[in-house]
Order: structure tokens, then sequence, then C-alpha cells
């Protein structure tokens, strides 16, 4: 609760990333920040994310010097469908944040390769992985599936066995490409017990509320 | 066809370093544009061993999904689980008793002797030099009896678990381990005799691949590369998870940032754990080596088969495993080869929503063009091998 209080700026002493938070907060392009276990996490808006990521890295107070990882994470309910995540570090200042971009399929996000040259890597791994675009990335090639993928396969829309496996043709003499075949249906329980999924029971008057019939 | 025949004229010349080949570590395909014998561009093609791991875990509980870490970084399996398993118990809230903690402390430096034996044993074979090898496969050796001791398998460990570790140490494996802490340094004096001031070695490792700090810094170096170029970060010290502010152990620093330094850090290192593993043993005391709560930790192969509570317990952990409250995490370890850390994003239900791994060696090899520019085709092969890369962590 203490944590909660501190985060709305209200504690007496404020601890380093406390500060920090509220620092971010008044960057220009950033909607939201809160502090979450402990760590700062920071929503922002595509457009000028270039220069909010240039300013966390050269301000006095913020400085981080790396970002140690960008990711893509799908949530295809929502209409942005997709969150990119970049992780950052301060290594002088021994603090770490996180910032969340949201985008769509079709709508690309500034690349941050300008500012961090590892980003590339990472930016490719979600362009390949989820089909997130990045503009302004000028070798967005696919970096993990294998040459001539088709489809984005962390997306949540992907099956997990794919659509083609491969296999050696000894007739042949070369590798070939034939949709999957699953000798048996693909299962996926949910393994949710009706114990835990009930949040209450049926006919329970003080759960709902006592007003029911 | 007949068009690019008349028009395309090139001078300089490509070549295709590995998937197979040995200096390669693993299945890198590397595209070289050489101009004569200099390297003018270097691109990495990933991926050659790219299993989805992210995808699987998915579809699998916390308690499945940990032994993919194993499947990782498989040189050093111990340190990955790690990461998997602070990440879980962070969005759990839970705190693992004293005795897992030094367990874990213990195992990792452990891991990590086994990481840069290899490592530096391998890097030196690239550039010549086949003794080393020879010599630090049999320490591995008896490493990896210690980790078949404490959880049945020599590579593939599946040992630290999110509440805890699988099991305790089986008796008498800690005097084992105390006393070949004992014996190591005189290993260390013997590969340092081999390589530190050998004259081809130094000779193939100095002044090649130099990264500036702020280099490093930019290329998203972490570990022994990151500190080879002079800059004073590892985690164990800046952010201390488990016992590792209980332990006192220096950090080495390199100044140049070239391959020669990248092997003095890892030896340096090897000198490190060996400290930090004598005083775990030292301090380690009796106790649970799990939390008590049997919604996380299965109970007891004896209390299952006399409490019926147990036994419940026992089956819905195995097949529904346990439901981790919605949030995210990222969460870091200083794996042997740097930071190793894990986005945990959950969803409130009992498998991870989306677990993502970032892999250390991702970041160091994407550098190597940057590294290799301007250098003869048998320094990228010093180079390949003073990143210390391994594509199981590299392509998931």
């Amino acid at each position: 609760m203490a944590e909660q209080e501190a985060a709305a700026e209200a504690a007496p002493a404020p601890t380093a990333t406390e500060v920090l938070a509220a620092a971010i907060a008044a960057l220009p392009g950033v909607t939201a920040v809160a502090i979450e276990k402990g760590e700062i996490v920071a929503h922002a808006g595509r457009d000028g994310l270039v220069g909010l990521m240039t300013a966390l890295r050269d301000t006095a107070g913020m400085q981080f010097e790396q970002v140690m990882d960008v990711c893509g994470v799908d949530w295809p309910e929502r209409a942005d469908r997709f969150d990119v995540v970049y992780n950052l570090l301060s290594v002088s200042l021994n603090q770490r944040a996180r910032v969340i971009v949201t985008t769509d399929a079709v709508t690309p996000v500034p690349s941050v390769h300008g500012v961090w040259p590892v980003a590339t890597w990472w930016e490719r791994e979600a362009w390949d992985l989820f089909g997130i675009i990045f503009s302004g990335q000028p070798d967005l090639r696919r970096i993990l599936t294998d040459y001539g993928f088709e489809g984005h396969p962390l997306r949540k829309d992907f099956p997990l066995t794919g659509y083609v496996e491969v296999r050696y043709d000894e007739d042949r003499k070369s590798v070939v490409y034939e949709p999957v075949k699953l000798v048996q249906d693909f299962r996926n329980f949910d393994f949710l017990s009706p114990w835990e999924a009930m949040t209450s029971l049926p006919g329970d008057d003080k759960a709902h509320g006592g007003a029911k019939p | 066809m007949e068009k690019t025949t008349k028009t395309v004229e090139i001078d300089s010349h490509s070549i295709n370093f590995g998937p197979q080949h040995p200096a390669a570590h693993g299945v890198l395909r590397l595209i070289l544009e050489m101009d004569g014998e200099v390297v003018e561009r270097a691109d990495p093609h990933i991926g050659l061993l790219h299993r989805g791991t992210e995808k699987l875990i998915e579809y699998k509980s916390y308690i499945q999904a940990l032994p993919y870490f194993d499947r990782l970084d498989y040189v050093s399996p111990m340190s990955q689980e790690h990461a998997f398993a602070l990440a879980t118990e962070k969005l759990l809230g839970i705190e693992v008793p004293e005795r897992a903690k030094w367990i874990r402390t213990l195992f990792s430096e452990i891991t990590r002797v086994l990481n840069h034996l290899l490592n530096l044993t391998t890097y030196a074979l690239d550039v010549g030099a086949i003794t080393p090898s020879l010599w630090a496969f049999e320490e591995r050796e008896k490493l990896m009896e210690f980790h078949e001791a404490a959880s049945g398998a020599r590579l593939h460990a599946n040992y630290f678990r999110p509440g805890g570790v699988a099991k305790d140490l089986p008796a008498g494996l800690e005097d084992k381990i105390g006393e070949w802490a004992r014996g190591f340094p005189k290993f260390i004096d013997d590969l340092e005799g081999l390589l530190t001031a050998n004259r081809i070695w130094k000779q193939r490792t100095v002044d090649i691949g130099i990264m500036t700090a702020e280099q490093a810094l930019a290329w998203g170096f972490s570990g022994p590369c990151l500190r080879a170029s002079g800059v004073p970060w590892d985690l164990r010290k800046s952010q201390p998870y488990e016992m590792y502010d209980q332990v006192e152990f220096n950090v080495a620093i390199g100044r140049n940032g070239d391959c020669y330094d990248r092997y003095l850090m890892r030896v340096a290192e090897m000198r490190e754990s060996v400290k930090i593993i004598v005083q775990c043993l030292a301090k380690m005391k009796p106790g649970p080596v799990k939390v008590a709560d049997n919604k996380i930790s299965p109970p007891s192969r004896q209390a299952m088969k006399r409490s019926m509570e147990s036994l419940i317990h026992h089956f819905k952990l195995y097949t529904e495993g346990f439901h981790v409250p919605a949030g995210a995490t990222y969460t870091a370890v200083e794996a042997p080869k740097g930071e190793f850390g894990v986005y945990l994003v959950s969803d409130g239900t009992n498998r991870p929503y989306r677990c993502k791994i970032r892999a250390t060696g991702f970041a160091h090899l994407q550098a190597t063009e940057t590294m290799a520019k301007r250098h003869m085709l048998a320094d990228a092969v010093a180079i390949v091998g003073s990143l210390d890369i391994v594509f199981g962590e590299i392509d998931r």
C-alpha cells in the first residue's frame, strides 16, 4: 500500500526509482507511468518514439545507455493488437525501465536502431515472429524462421504445429516441404478445473449480492 | 539470366562460413564479403536451430516450461532456469528458503565455471591450441558429475524450480565439491600457463576485435564482454539476487575490449567463482529447499504415500500446475555469458501468456560485423570464439 501512495507522488521521501519514474512521466510522448513490482513501466505513443528514446538515453538523470530487449506481445482481442516492449537499462544509475508502445498489424512503429544499433536484430525478430512493421529500419529481413517462411508464428492465431513440415526425400535427393499432417488432432487443454474457474457458487446469495431469487 | 551475366562485375567475393564449420560454434552461417583476405562485411544468418521455444512455452504450464530453459544455452543450463524461476517467483510473490538460495548460488557458480571451461578452450582450439580443450573436458566432467548428483542429469538439469530447487543435495556432495574447489585453482594456473603468456595466443587475440565502452553499451553487450571493454557492471554486484550480497568476490574489469581481454575476464571469473563456491559451502545450513506451500512445490514422496491431501496436491500440481497472478516482469540474472533475461507476461492462468527470452549471445553476435570489419578472415574466427556463442540460446 505504501508503494501505491509513493507511486502517486504523495510520499514524503521518494526513492530513486520513484524520482526517475516521475522524470520519465514528464517527458513528451509518455502517456502513463507506473511502478509495478518495483519495475518502472511507461506507456508511450508511437509518434515521436525516436525523440523519446533519445531523451531517455541522453537526459542527465536517466542515461539509459542500453536497450536490453525489444519484444512484441500479441493481444488479438484489442484493436491495437501488439505491444512493443523496450526493456531499458541504465548502467550508470543502476536502473531499469520498460517502455510499452502499441500498434496493429499495418501501422509501423518508428525504429530505434539509430538510438541503439543493437535494436536492429530485435526489430527484425519482432517483424519475423509477430509481423510488427518498423519504419526507418533499413534491414527488416526475417531472422529466426526458415528461408522463404510465410506467416508470423508468435501471433496467437498461428497454430502451434505450424502449416508446413519438412523431410528429406530420398528419391528427389532434397528436402521437401509439405502441409502438416497430424496423425492425431492437436489437443489443447485449458486445465482449468471447475472448482477454481468458478469464483462463486450458483445460488450463493452472499456472493451474488443477496438480492437474486 | 543473360542480362545479369553481362552487367554484374564484382571485385570482392563472398564466402559462406558455416553452418557446418567447427569454428562456427554450432550452426552459425556467416556470409562474409571479402576483399582479398580482409573482411569487408559480415552478415550472420541465424535461426538454423530455431525450435520455437517461446511459442511452445505458451502452451505449457510453468513447471513444464522450465526444462526448455536447459535446452537454450546447453553449456550453462542452470543459469537459464534461474532466470525463469526468479521471474515466476516474482509474479507469484514468494520468497524461497535460505538453503535453496545457497544451493542456487552454488550451482550458478559451478555452471559458470562449466561454461567458461568450454568457451575458453574451444576458443583456443579455434585459433590452433588443442591441449586446453583436452584438459578442460576432464574438469568439466567432474562438474557435470556434481550436476548429476544434485539433479540426476548431466546437462538438462531441471533443478531450479519456481519455489526452490527440485531436491536437496545428496549426502557427501558438499564435501566432494569442496575437495574439487581446493584443487581447481591449480588447474586454472595450468590452463593459464598454456595460454596467457603464449606468444601465438597473444598474436592471435591482442588488439583483435576491439570494442570501446561506448560501442559495447550501444551494441547491448553484457557480462564478460562488456567488462572487457572497461565497464564495471555485474548484476551479481549491482542488482544482487539470491545470496550474492552475502559472499565476497571481485569483479574483473578489462581495459582494451579486445579478444585477449575477453579471455582474461573469463579466467578471472573462474577464480572468483571458486571463491564464491567455497563461501557458499561454508555458509550453507541444513533446512528446507523449497517453499512449504504445496500449491507451488510438490509434497515429499513420503507424505504423498500417507496423506490424502498430499496426494491431491501432487496430482493437481503435475496436471494443472499452479496459477500465476496476472502481471508482467523482466527479470535478469548474470549468466556466464552475460545478462540473461526473461520477460514473463502472465494472464492469471496456469500457463505463461508470453515468455520472451533475452538471449545474451543474440546481442553479441550482432556486433560481429562491427568487430570483424577490416580484419583478416582468421581473426573473424577468433572474434566469434571470444564472444562465447551458443546457438541453442540465440536461435531459441
